[in-house]
């Protein structure tokens, strides 16, 4: 084998696959078909609530495009990360649509499916035998960290993966995944270098992002002994040297070292170099091995429950004394609360947040200009506590303060906030956080994933044996 | 000459929920190297910048890309109570007006 071609089809599943690139790129015969379904960028919310961060009719299109275009050329086609989060509510979600996909275009797939939600009982064990680290900045965590965390996922490198394409799966539906090790896997499996297998990976993840202008289209990948090739499908679509290099620096803390399971991807020596108009080769990048094989692992909790109330002040007497006005909005919330709930709720049991829009709410503490003053204020009050009905109160409580905390500067009777809705507050439902910044190291590469065999779509004969 | 003129991208993004990066890109690799050789991008401004201590910066000068990184852990991580930029994409401003000799 002189080459192994793949195509990233997209950078999230969901997004809205461009099929007629697909089709062309099709026609280089690809070895397989992969593409990326999860990120943490979404937020702790998919990973705490089950919750796909995108719609399912989107990933049944884009799910189905993928199937079909996989059994035509009789090429595997590998998802990661299923249903944002990768933990296995997002899986069986998942596996359902493509359940349903392959009934509906009458196809009989050989599918692997990777579990990689972990057992608490055994986190702990990890942790008891310091086989949980910190990365750099992480949370401090402990049992009952691991306890209150809903779910807890571990993030896959190409071994599953390569496990369940040697037991000749069709399609790979992988819980929690590193997106490059969809691209990386079966390369490295076939011999070829797992630096520049890793590398592809990493440039092909977020599909066309990699491109000079992001836009609708695939990238064709092609794996050679000394060298990989990057080549874009679509309307305009153009990768550059530069496009490439920079690319490696997209949502990376460090452009040069990444982290992997197996070891470290080291592309401080990668050569970049056109090829033509649209195509980049990519050569001297490596693959540290690492010592202990490692697992990241990501993990959400309840924070609780949230009601907000959004509106704005125009107010200039206001606007200018406006610090000294919310703190006496506060106060009054405050004591309210204290007067509803008295010993039910100590202050620490609530939280009561301001984000002051037009002065500093999206940079909060790291705005450079805060002194001077806006026209306008838009002002959103977050009430997050135990429950949604105290949530819920506390955000009823909160809106006399706001109408009608008093100015100085004006006598007599006055409005002093624009409430936006009615009612107006807006239950937000539970809130998450992230738990977990660390890695676990695992006693071997294989304990910390599960995997199954099914058959999905027609003929219907389902089998089941864990690997 | 201020930096966004130099520039023809200044970003900032997540780098995962707890880490913030932000990325200076160049058209070309003369108005890389000149900010480059200027010497105006380093740990010490930015952590003054973003009032953090200047260990907790981490500072790449990619020649092959045409750009700066910086990174720098997050205040409070990404969704957690007052978090108020979930993608972290809207925190690059100071970057903008940095007057390069």
């Amino acid at each position: 084998m002189e080459e192994i071609r793949f195509i990233a089809a997209i950078g999230a599943m969901g997004g809205g696959i461009h099929a007629e690139s697909l089709d062309e790129a099709m026609a280089q015969e690809p070895h397989f078909i992969a593409a990326d379904a999860g990120t943490t960028d979404a937020g702790p919310y998919s990973l705490g609530s089950g919750q796909s961060a995108f719609p399912r009719e989107m990933i049944k299109q884009d799910l189905a495009l993928l199937l079909r275009a996989g059994k035509r050329a009789g090429i595997p086609v590998l998802i990661g990360s299923a249903g944002t989060a990768g933990g296995d509510v997002h899986v069986e979600w998942t596996l359902d649509i493509a359940r349903e996909v392959a009934k509906e275009n009458d196809l009989a797939i050989r599918t692997a499916v990777i579990y990689s939600e972990q057992n608490k009982s055994y986190l702990k064990t990890l942790l008891r035998e310091n086989r949980i680290r910190p990365l750099e900045p992480a949370p401090p965590v402990d049992e009952a960290v691991i306890d209150r965390s809903i779910r807890i996922v571990g993030m896959m490198g190409v071994e599953p993966l390569q496990h369940a394409l040697e037991g000749g799966a069709d399609f790979v539906l992988a819980g929690r995944c590193s997106d490059s090790a969809l691209y990386a896997a079966l390369p490295i499996l076939r011999g070829f270098p797992a630096g520049l297998s890793w590398h592809a990976g990493k440039v092909s993840e977020c599909g066309t992002m990699a491109a000079e202008t992001m836009g609708k289209g695939v990238i064709l990948g092609r794996i050679r002994r000394d060298h990989f090739i990057i080549r874009p499908f679509g309307p305009g679509l153009r990768c550059t040297p530069q496009s490439i290099a920079a690319h490696t620096l997209y949502e990376n803390a460090d452009p040069y070292l990444h982290k992997e399971s197996s070891g470290t991807l080291d592309l401080s020596k990668s050569i970049f170099e056109a090829v033509d108009d649209v195509s980049v080769r990519v050569s001297g990048s490596a693959l540290i091995p690492s010592e202990a094989y490692s697992v990241k692992l990501e993990g959400a909790e309840l924070v609780g429950y949230q009601s907000i109330i959004v509106g704005g002040i125009r107010d200039a007497f206001l606007i200018k004394r406006f610090d000294s006005w919310l703190a006496g909005v506060r106060e009054r919330i405050e004591a309210g609360v204290a007067k509803v709930f008295g010993d039910r709720l100590s202050k620490s049991q609530y939280h009561l947040e301001f984000h002051v829009y037009g002065r500093d709410a999206v940079m909060g503490r790291l705005e450079p200009d805060r002194t001077s003053l806006p026209k306008e204020i838009g002002l959103v009050l977050e009430a997050t506590a135990p429950t949604q009905e105290i949530a819920t109160t506390i955000a009823l409580l909160s809106r006399q303060p706001l109408l009608h905390h008093p100015v100085p500067e004006w006598k007599g009777a006055i409005t002093t906030f624009a409430c936006l809705h009615n009612p107006a507050h807006i239950d937000r439902g539970p809130v998450y956080r992230f738990t977990f910044h660390h890695v676990a190291l695992p006693q071997n590469q294989e304990e910390m994933f599960r995997t199954e065999f099914i058959n999905i779509g027609n003929p219907v004969y389902e089998t089941s044996a864990a690997l | 000459m201020k930096l966004a003129q130099l520039s023809s991208l200044i970003r900032s993004k997540n780098a995962g929920p707890f880490v913030l990066t932000f990325d200076i890109m160049f058209p070309d690799e003369q108005s890389y190297l000149r900010v480059k050789r200027s010497g105006v991008l380093n740990a010490a401004l930015f952590a003054s910048l973003y009032r953090c201590r200047p260990e907790t910066v981490h500072f790449f000068e990619c020649d092959n890309a045409l750009a700066f990184k910086f990174s720098i852990p997050r205040v409070i991580f990404q969704g957690d109570l007052g978090d108020a930029d979930l993608h972290g994409g809207q925190q690059f401003m100071p970057l903008v007006d940095i007057e390069v000799p």
